[in-house]
């Protein structure tokens, strides 16, 4: 465990000096000068401003939402609770294709407002962009918030009963101060995790009026081979995720979105339930739209599906399972590293372990992007490009590898390493005996979700892919693009049973009986 | 001996019968109902090697795309490069000297270039349903005046998009973002590619695109509906010369300029009306539907150099008067 942990810390300052060394390639590519361009503002505006009304929208919505979820109890209201973690494992794409089904010109939608003499909907734009982030963070933010609501304590509200306190007052005195903890953090999470949205404002951003940084990063260098432009976007991109995430710490501290069972509110009180019923369902309509969209209309083409579409989903499951294998080795050796250096010098952990987190900060385009002007002369980068995207993916499903892993090998280390010291246990009769017990959870846990992340990725791969190395996503996108519907649809059904259906069984493998 | 002989050739002829040669062109190309696949049974069947198409998204982005690969790039040939990028091309270095024994091409104006091919060629036009429209604008000040919904290309990546930008820096030059900005609320999205936008048309999802006066005999002959026709701009239309060329790090430069040869063949040039459909650019029989197209009075295309010199001011205007 000692060399382990020993090269866990090696993987973990390698891991910062490539973060480290691709902004400072960016910063030499933009020549330290930041020049903007009037259209350089505008994507920083758009960026800014959809990211806000995206975070404003979800608070808004999923307050309501959470408040219903928290004192009603009714049949799937458990099953309603964990398909709102979904969302996090849902390909972008799977969901764009969704809402289009259901929102588009040609949409479900449209064709009822046509019925009744309106105008079909447009949401190419800033509309479409900030709808498809509602789906995708009302979830995360109703998960955030039942939490806060679980936070409360039973005896609040039942003094609360006892005092008679009618709907106003509960919510000014009871919910309320647990709100005002709650909601800046999940707002300024969402705004983060929007400021860095690529594959949403790329499929439904509508020209220069609706162009996010990353999707300029994206434009400069695709389109115009202009890497001082990329180079100067970037840093601003990554000046702008710093900054917020910086003031997410400062201001809250989220808490984790878990799945698992929040127990509803015994008090529930019978004023409200219709409202509450609305909410409920109305929002339920919205999420499951657009995934019973993919599954109706995709079906179908599932039989048929062209060969190249076969060929890349092949080429995905590889690469997500390649990323899984990656995050969790480095993971398991980087915690190992990071307990053994809490024990010996505490703060340099801490200071260690925050580092590890702001890489979750950089957006990956942006490491790609840096990456990409480094190695630039030394390899062809659509040749990397699949390694590039397996160690980008890995990386970003890292910081979530470590939150599971290091309370588990500290926990290891206190229960049964005091043991193994007795018995002299050391090396792979140690990791095996008394570690991978207590990780087989975390691990299985840590290797779905990136396997589930790297599976519908639709962002390195959209730089430097090309036909032979196309994955899932891309292709999916290509025949979007191409307008083939029918066959986009059948590879976002493909895509979604392979993204969940990996997450599944390999999570399930740590939950198996363990003869250990 | 016999057999070791026997050996050796057969090695020596097997790099032979695997020789590849790599094409980087736009989507639409390759796809199935695309030129593409007639054209590589009929060079493969008269090369005996191996085409490859790589559809590399649309034609503009083909420029960066090279220069991003840098002289390792794989391809050996680039086909769908236009003449409003052949100046970006050319400075890239990348390119080698087309054949010089082609075949004069039978194009509308005058064609020198030792290094670029044209292949085939139209004029930019706004397609429409012409059930949908009542009235149908004829110029692009009437265009932007009405609430017509147009779909357009990013110039950035498409040469169609590029096309436009410089149709409208022809007629309007530094006045072009009065035009731009009137034209801002009639665009329901601008797509990367041709493609994309050509489809998002077909779904119903504007009422019109920026594609060719050709595109109508797509529909008329393809699929017997004479429903589509392009808007006549009195002011004139700017038109589009496609071409191809070589390599000059290909590591098959014989088949290059083979394939080059070919693309001016007659052979190959009477395939394009009606896969491309768009005009060809040598002497080649046009299919009857043709005849039925709109033929603009007033021809426009800035040459290679100019359109150079004027893209980045015109990108800043479409820019600036987009993102407002």
């Amino acid at each position: 465990m000692k060399v382990t942990g020993w090269v866990g810390i090696a993987a973990g300052l390698l891991i910062l000096l490539s973060c480290a060394a691709a902004i400072s390639a960016l910063i030499g590519a933009s020549g330290g000068a930041i020049s903007v361009s009037g259209a350089d503002f505008s994507a920083i505006r758009f960026t800014l401003l959809q990211a806000a009304l995206s975070a404003l929208g979800s608070l808004l919505i999923a307050v309501p939402l959470a408040r219903a979820l928290a004192r009603r109890r009714f049949r799937g209201r458990d099953l309603l609770v964990t398909a709102m973690g979904a969302p996090f494992l849902l390909p972008v794409l799977v969901a764009v294709l969704g809402l289009l089904a259901i929102w588009g010109r040609n949409g479900v939608l449209s064709a009822l407002m046509e019925s009744v003499g309106a105008e079909r909907l447009n949401i190419y734009g800033l509309t479409g962009v900030v709808l498809a982030h509602l789906f995708f963070n009302i979830p995360l933010v109703t998960r955030l918030l039942l939490q806060g609501w679980a936070t409360i304590p039973p005896e609040h509200l039942r003094l609360g009963q006892q005092l008679g306190f009618g709907p106003v007052e509960r919510f000014r005195l009871i919910e309320m101060p647990m709100l005002r903890t709650v909601l800046p953090g999940a707002g300024l999470l969402v705004f983060l995790l929007c400021i860095s949205s690529f594959a949403i404002a790329l499929t439904l951003g509508g020209g220069p009026r609706a162009t996010t940084l990353e999707l300029a990063i994206y434009q400069a260098i695709r389109f115009e081979f202009d890497l001082p432009r990329a180079g100067t976007l970037a840093m601003i991109q990554t000046g702008l995720c710093l900054i917020v995430a910086a003031v997410t710490m400062l201001i809250a501290r989220p808490g984790e979105a878990r799945a698992g069972m929040i127990h509803p509110d015994p008090f529930s009180p019978p004023e409200g339930r219709v409202l509450d019923g609305v909410v409920i369902a109305s929002v339920a309509m919205f999420l499951s739209g657009p995934v019973l969209a993919v599954i109706l209309r995709g079906a179908p083409a599932l039989l048929e599906l062209p060969y190249g579409v076969v060929e890349a989903a092949i080429r995905s499951i590889l690469v997500a399972l390649s990323s899984a294998i990656l995050t969790v080795g480095v993971g398991m050796a980087l915690s190992i590293g990071l307990v053994r250096m809490a024990e010996l010098r505490p703060r340099l952990a801490r200071v260690f372990e925050a580092a590890m987190l702001l890489v979750l900060v950089i957006s990956p385009f942006v490491l790609a992007t840096g990456w990409f002007i480094l190695l630039r002369g030394h390899v062809d980068p659509f040749a990397i490009a699949l390694p590039m995207v397996v160690t980008i993916n890995a990386l970003m499903a890292l910081p979530f590898a470590l939150r599971a892993f290091v309370p588990a090998v500290a926990m290891a280390r206190r229960t049964d390493g005091r043991l193994a010291d007795m018995l002299g246990l050391t090396g792979y009769t140690r990791l095996r005996h008394v570690l991978l017990p207590h990780m087989r959870g975390p691990a299985a846990f840590a290797a779905g979700l990136a396997a589930a992340l790297s599976m519908g990725d639709l962002g390195v791969i959209a730089l430097f892919g090309s036909t032979t190395t196309a994955t899932l996503p891309l292709v999916m996108y290509q025949l979007m693009g191409a307008y083939r519907m029918e066959a986009a649809a059948g590879a976002a059904l493909l895509l979604l049973l392979l993204s969940f259906g990996m997450f599944a069984v390999i999570d399930r493998l740590g939950k198996s009986h363990d003869p250990v | 001996m016999l057999r070791t002989t026997a050996l050796f050739a057969a090695l020596a002829a097997m790099p032979a019968q695997a020789q590849e040669l790599v094409v980087y062109t736009y989507d639409s190309f390759t796809a199935d109902w695309g030129a593409g696949p007639q054209v590589e049974a009929l060079f493969e069947a008269e090369c005996g090697c191996d085409l490859t198409f790589v559809g590399t998204g649309d034609g503009a982005a083909m420029v960066a795309r090279l220069q991003l690969e840098g002289a390792g790039t794989d391809a050996d040939v680039v086909l769908g490069l236009d003449t409003n990028l052949i100046q970006a091309a050319r400075e890239t270095g990348l390119f080698a000297p087309a054949p010089t024994d082609l075949a004069v091409p039978a194009l509308p104006i005058e064609w020198q270039d030792d290094t670029f091919v044209p292949f085939d060629w139209s004029y930019f036009a706004f397609v429409y349903e012409t059930y949908a429209l009542d009235t149908v604008p004829t110029s692009f000040e009437e265009l932007a005046q009405s609430d017509i919904s147009i779909l357009i290309q990013d110039p950035r990546s498409s040469t169609p998009g590029l096309g436009l930008l410089m149709w409208i820096d022809a007629l309007y030059g530094d006045d072009a973002d009065q035009i731009w900005s009137d034209l801002a609320d009639n665009i329901v999205t601008v797509t990367p590619g041709w493609s994309e936008a050509y489809g998002l048309f077909l779904e119903g999802e504007a009422e019109m695109v920026l594609s060719y006066t050709t595109s109508p005999a797509y529909h008329l002959i393809a699929e017997e509906d004479d429903g589509k026709a392009t808007a006549a701009f009195e002011e004139g239309h700017y038109m589009q010369v496609e071409v191809a060329a070589a390599l000059a790090d290909s590591d098959q430069p014989d088949l290059a300029a083979q394939f080059l040869t070919f693309l001016t063949s007659a052979q190959l040039q009477s395939v394009l009306p009606t896969t491309q459909w768009m005009y060809p650019a040598y002497e080649a029989e046009v299919p009857t539907g043709f005849d039925t197209l709109q033929s603009p009075e007033i021809a426009l295309l800035q040459s290679p150099e100019v359109a150079a010199e004027r893209r980045d001011a015109a990108l800043a205007i479409w820019q600036d008067a987009l993102s407002q």
